[in-house]
């Protein structure tokens, strides 16, 4: 009895916390779906909104950069980090034992106090013109400590002496990294490249930074939008913002449970 | 001439001299052990030959050729670790035909030599599966194939039994031996345990602190230690404190404080008033109950105080008058008795001059 209760509280918790997090979202799914332009009252099923969305260039284009940036964002970074990670994980001592934090840092920065400084090195230091090339670099940036991370603890979750062994029977550097490093490797680089690219499409508050004024990205866009008003067809994006984000969050832990599940 | 020459090997970690000027040489064809206690510097000394890493002084030379410079994939010497280190992504096969592809070997060349290594150590049968999926004596023996199957120089053995419980141990001691002699390849072999350096070695050398305390064939080590700590550590034996009092053609006379004199045989060396310790192993003692004492050089008079009874064997803890305790081995020839003599029994104990050793402090 006391242990049938005891899981009711654990359920009803768990149930609490979930609606806390995902009813607001659960709001705008559903409302995505009314058949009315004002987020008020149901009026009935439509997706009609989706339809909209296809025939908003401002919006498609927004969707286009969005993809672009978010692709080489991701791909340039999970190629850095995965470099940050092992050589986390190789030296340990000396100078580079605060390489993890050197790297780490731009994760756990506000995004506001990054946003600003990036902003300041591409006007001020770097005279560059902001656009797609600076918003790909800031996302890079703060990528590449996520895909560090989730690469250096499966690292160190493996026997080191497999490598070792590696070399003791034949393979030289390059060929133990081809063979052994990058196909145990793989699953936590797939991982920290989903969660880029994940972060990239949905960042707002860096991008606004160092956007400038011709290129818009997707969270641009929505946001550029509710100055107006809430439509129904901000709901239907942001809907397919979320799906896509939900979807690859759950590949990449199913890739790389040791790091993005809490387990060991 | 030898196929492995260690010349005056050092290896410093910070403070700890890992190495110490360690100087060896291991012929072809030889099961040669390492043995000593945890952090003497054996695996150390193994990762210098592997090529993992550098001595700081001395030389490695392998048939002549001298190692320094050469990296470990281009070394004819494999190893098996201590934690087997298989490729947890490769199947059994592909494990074991690792080194033969990064050889450059072809594809019938691989093959055919793949079937060879997993019948030699009876996995022909497990070819495609996963390390995970085999046990503990399984996965042992595929680090075995594939450390073979491209016929190293010389085979290095990190410590390979320790994962594996007893009677497992036991069995793969066995197959080991009857391994190397099929290959006639060199095995080094590190270990920290004396039994196993005992049972599968053609010589060994103790190590401790980083030095080489004693080279030598097993028996030669076990019935001649050169000191104490390799007296101490192969195997049990009974330490007296002494003082030299005589040596000459008729033996060697030694002063035990409290016990008196104890006779060995002649050695050439020790003076009169050295201080030093004499050597006897527990099964080299007999125990007298009655009757003649005087065909034994040496006897003292004391009590049974305590008996271990180890199945095979039984070991007393015979109290002697100065409270010198002697640890004496009986076997247990007779089924279904564990002991002979009961606590408190009045026995003498007593051994013949050539049965111990004298060690010099």
């Amino acid at each position: 009895m006391a242990r049938a209760r005891q899981s009711l509280w654990l359920w009803a918790a768990a149930l609490a916390v979930y609606a806390f997090l995902y009813l607001p979202l659960a709001v705008v799914v559903i409302f995505s779906f009314n058949d009315s332009l004002l987020n008020a009252e149901w009026v009935g099923f439509t997706t009609r909104w989706y339809g909209t969305l296809l025939d908003d260039t401002e919006m498609l284009n927004a969707a286009a950069n969005s993809l672009f940036i978010a692709i080489a964002a991701a791909s340039v970074a999970t190629v850095l980090g995965t470099m940050a990670g092992m050589a986390m994980q190789r030296w340990r001592a000396g100078f580079l034992r605060f390489l993890p934090v050197l790297v780490l840092t731009p994760v756990a920065m506000p995004e506001l106090l990054l946003g600003v400084s990036l902003l300041l090195f591409f006007r001020q230091v770097l005279d560059l013109t902001l656009g797609l090339i600076s918003i790909l670099i800031a996302h890079i940036t703060f990528s590449i400590g996520f895909v560090a991370i989730i690469v250096r603890v499966r690292l160190a979750g493996m026997d080191e002496s497999i490598f070792e062994a590696a070399r003791d029977l034949g393979a030289s550097p390059w060929q133990t990294f081809r063979r052994v490093t990058l196909p145990l490797l793989l699953p936590g680089i797939l991982a920290g490249f989903l969660m880029s690219f994940t972060l990239s499409v949905d960042d707002f508050v860096i991008t606004v930074f160092v956007a400038g004024v011709g290129v818009t990205t997707l969270p641009l866009q929505i946001y550029s939008m509710i100055k107006v008003a809430v439509s129904p067809e901000v709901n239907a994006v942001s809907t397919l913002l979320m799906a896509l984000t939900l979807t690859l969050i759950a590949l990449a832990s199913k890739l790389a449970p040791d790091t993005l599940q809490g387990r060991a | 001439m030898a196929l492995l020459e260690i010349r005056n090997v050092s290896r410093r970690f910070g403070e700890l001299q890992a190495v110490d000027d360690v100087s060896l040489s291991i012929g072809a064809g030889e099961f040669f052990t390492l043995v000593g206690p945890s952090g003497c510097g054996k695996t150390t000394l193994l990762r210098l030959i592997a090529g993992f890493d550098a001595p700081d002084a001395g030389q490695l030379l392998l048939d002549g050729q001298e190692l320094a410079g050469i990296p470990p994939e281009k070394r004819p010497v494999h190893t098996v670790f201590q934690s087997y280190a298989l490729f947890p992504h490769m199947t059994v096969a592909q494990n074991v035909a690792f080194p033969l592809q990064m050889a450059g070997k072809s594809e019938d060349e691989i093959s055919s030599r793949l079937k060879e290594a997993l019948e030699l150590v009876h996995l022909a049968n497990k070819a495609r599966q996963f390390p995970r999926e085999l046990s503990g004596g399984q996965r042992q023996r595929v680090a075995l194939a594939r450390a073979l199957i491209n016929k190293p120089r010389l085979l290095l053995l990190d410590e390979p039994l320790a994962a594996l419980d007893a009677k497992l141990r036991e069995q793969i001691t066995g197959e080991l031996i009857a391994l190397q002699r099929e290959v006639g390849i060199t095995f080094v072999f590190v270990t920290h345990s004396q039994q196993e350096a005992l049972a599968v070695s053609h010589r060994i050398a103790v190590m401790n602190n980083g030095r080489i305390e004693q080279v030598g064939a097993p028996e030669q080590i076990y019935s001649y230690p050169r000191n104490r700590f390799v007296a101490d550590f192969i195997g049990t034996i009974n330490l007296l404190p002494v003082e030299v009092r005589a040596t000459d053609h008729d033996g060697l006379r030694l002063f035990a404080a409290g016990l008196g004199e104890i006779v060995g045989t002649p050695i050439v060396g020790p003076s009169p008033g050295e201080q030093g310790a004499f050597a006897v192993r527990p099964e080299q003692l007999r125990i007298v109950t009655a009757g003649d004492l005087t065909e034994l050089d040496n006897h003292f008079h004391g009590r049974i105080r305590d008996h271990l009874y180890l199945g095979d064997v039984t070991v007393y803890k015979i109290e002697l008058e100065n409270r010198v305790v002697l640890d004496a081995m009986l076997t247990n020839a007779v089924p279904g008795r564990a002991r002979f003599l009961e606590r408190g029994a009045p026995v003498a104990v007593g051994w013949q001059r050539d049965a111990g050793v004298y060690l010099r402090d």
